[in-house]
């Protein structure tokens, strides 16, 4: 047959994407597996270092992390509307990100600056132990909350995690697993000296005030610092990405986010 | 053969360099050249998309209907990307998400389609083998160059770890912050086609 003709054309052009998508979709499913793993393992890798349980540049197995997942943080599942936590949900094989998409899980999110566009009606809280905990819960004290948080920077939606002492105003630590900012300005948000800036903030009213008189988030990413307790140093180049950082803590620590959770929870001065 | 097979994969170094001389797939050694580990990566990436794609373009070139030549050399290229998009998820996931898009976008490469098209339609299936890797070898070489300068000017490291202190640490370095953005890579690039077309005064062209 000719190599111009239609015929030949056409059945060379359905042979080659044949092929083609065979090889491509085998890689695909083939690499799923891995691939998910790695996800999850970024995931609770991230956890763990928000927590403060590993250190930055240290090199773990996957099964160390693996196990030090399990016996120092315990996650609940919270019904962030009332603040309760819902223990009918296994937190171990809740998706929050999934159930963030699925409109029976899910409620579209009033316009804020967060450009947070759906909340999720029930979100994942860790709570992470000072000692081991054991196979039946005992053991467990608790150290620091880590909430998971989300919102948009200049590129891209910055997801990551928030560490909070038991009074739910001092902050432990901001880490974020995943976002598509600039490398080297927005990008800085990864950098170890500037995540450490955040150890010691606090989130709301000043240290050691009833939670019930916290009117708002205060924690703030600034240009000029005025305010040791709750402001954080701008990374340069990346104004965008600073301010979004803000706004995603104020809103997913306010009362759209984990604000009734926290109220529940946060220590009382006695 | 005229010319040799070690001319085909050493030309592309630096006689006959894809971003030098070319001056093709400018824009991904803007973006992932500011560490040296991204560029290595990405070089890697390049290179088994290139060998690949030219030699099975090479294969099928005597049955390829001339009149839709790109569209398949496209998807043939396209296909192997996203292979090897998924093979880096699966195996370099840190590296992976740092590189983000820009692996999707050798797609866009000109070099993988402009070799396709120049080289492997005319040549035999190990030729173009070789010339692929040759010039993704050589696409390397620009992005280790300019990765180099990035990362050690820019942020006192290589491939992450700390070579010039930073001031910032009670170090003696004070880190050049054009050096990560964008425009560096330009500068750097354009020093080093005019270090080569200064040593070797038959590439430049003629006004």
């Amino acid at each position: 047959m000719q190599r111009n003709s239609v015929n030949y054309i056409l059945a060379f052009c359905a042979g080659i994407c044949l092929v083609c998508s065979v090889i491509v979709s085998s890689t695909a499913v083939g690499l799923k597996e891995q691939q998910d793993a790695n996800k999850v393992l970024d995931r609770q890798k991230k956890v763990l270092s928000v927590a403060g349980l590993m250190a930055e540049g240290e090199v773990l197995t996957a099964d160390d992390v693996a196990q030090r997942f399990e016996t120092r943080i315990k996650s609940v599942v919270v019904d962030l509307a009332t603040g309760k936590v819902d223990e009918s949900i296994d937190p171990s094989t809740f998706d929050q990100l999934k159930a963030q998409k699925d409109p029976a899980t899910s409620k579209a999110a009033e316009k804020n600056r967060a450009g947070v566009s759906r909340i999720p009606n029930k979100a994942l809280v860790y709570q992470v132990s000072q000692g081991t905990i054991g196979a039946d819960g005992s053991g467990f004290s608790l150290e620091q909350y880590i909430f998971p948080v989300e919102g948009k920077g200049l590129w891209s939606t910055l997801y990551g995690f928030i560490a909070l002492a038991p009074d739910c105003n001092e902050i432990k630590g901001l880490t974020f697993y995943a976002h598509k900012e600039t490398p080297g300005l927005g990008g800085e948000v990864d950098n170890p000296k500037w995540k450490k800036s955040w150890k010691g903030k606090l989130a709301f009213g000043p240290a050691g005030a009833d939670p019930a008189s916290w009117a708002k988030t205060k924690v703030e990413v600034v240009k000029v610092k005025s305010d040791k307790d709750h402001h954080i140093d701008a990374l340069s180049g990346a104004t965008i990405t600073g301010n979004g950082v803000t706004h995603l803590l104020r809103f997913w620590l306010g009362e759209a986010g984990f604000g009734p959770y926290i109220q529940s929870v946060a220590v009382r001065p006695s | 053969m005229a010319v040799s097979r070690k001319s085909v994969l050493l030309d592309p170094l630096i006689e006959n360099n894809p971003i030098g001389l070319q001056v093709l797939g400018i824009c991904s050694a803007l973006a992932v050249t500011t560490k040296m580990e991204t560029a290595a990566v990405m070089s890697i990436a390049v290179i088994a998309v290139m060998g690949l794609s030219n030699l099975s373009i090479s294969i099928l070139r005597e049955f390829i209907p001339p009149s839709i030549r790109i569209i398949v050399q496209l998807t043939i290229i396209a296909s192997l990307v996203i292979v090897t998009d998924q093979v880096l998820q699966a195996f370099l996931f840190e590296t992976s998400k740092q590189l983000s898009v820009f692996v999707g976008l050798i797609i866009t490469n000109c070099i993988v389609m402009g070799r396709a098209e120049a080289f492997a339609m005319q040549n035999g299936p190990l030729d173009s083998l070789i010339d692929g890797i040759g010039n993704g070898l050589g696409y390397g070489l620009v992005l280790f160059l300019v990765g180099f300068f990035r990362e050690l000017f820019g942020s006192g490291t290589l491939f992450g770890s700390q070579i010039l202190p930073l001031a910032s640490e009670g170090g003696w370095y004070q880190p050049n912050g054009l050096m990560v953005l964008s425009p560096a890579a330009f500068f750097l690039i354009a020093g080093f086609i005019w270090f080569v077309r200064t040593i070797r005064p038959d590439q430049v062209t003629e006004d």
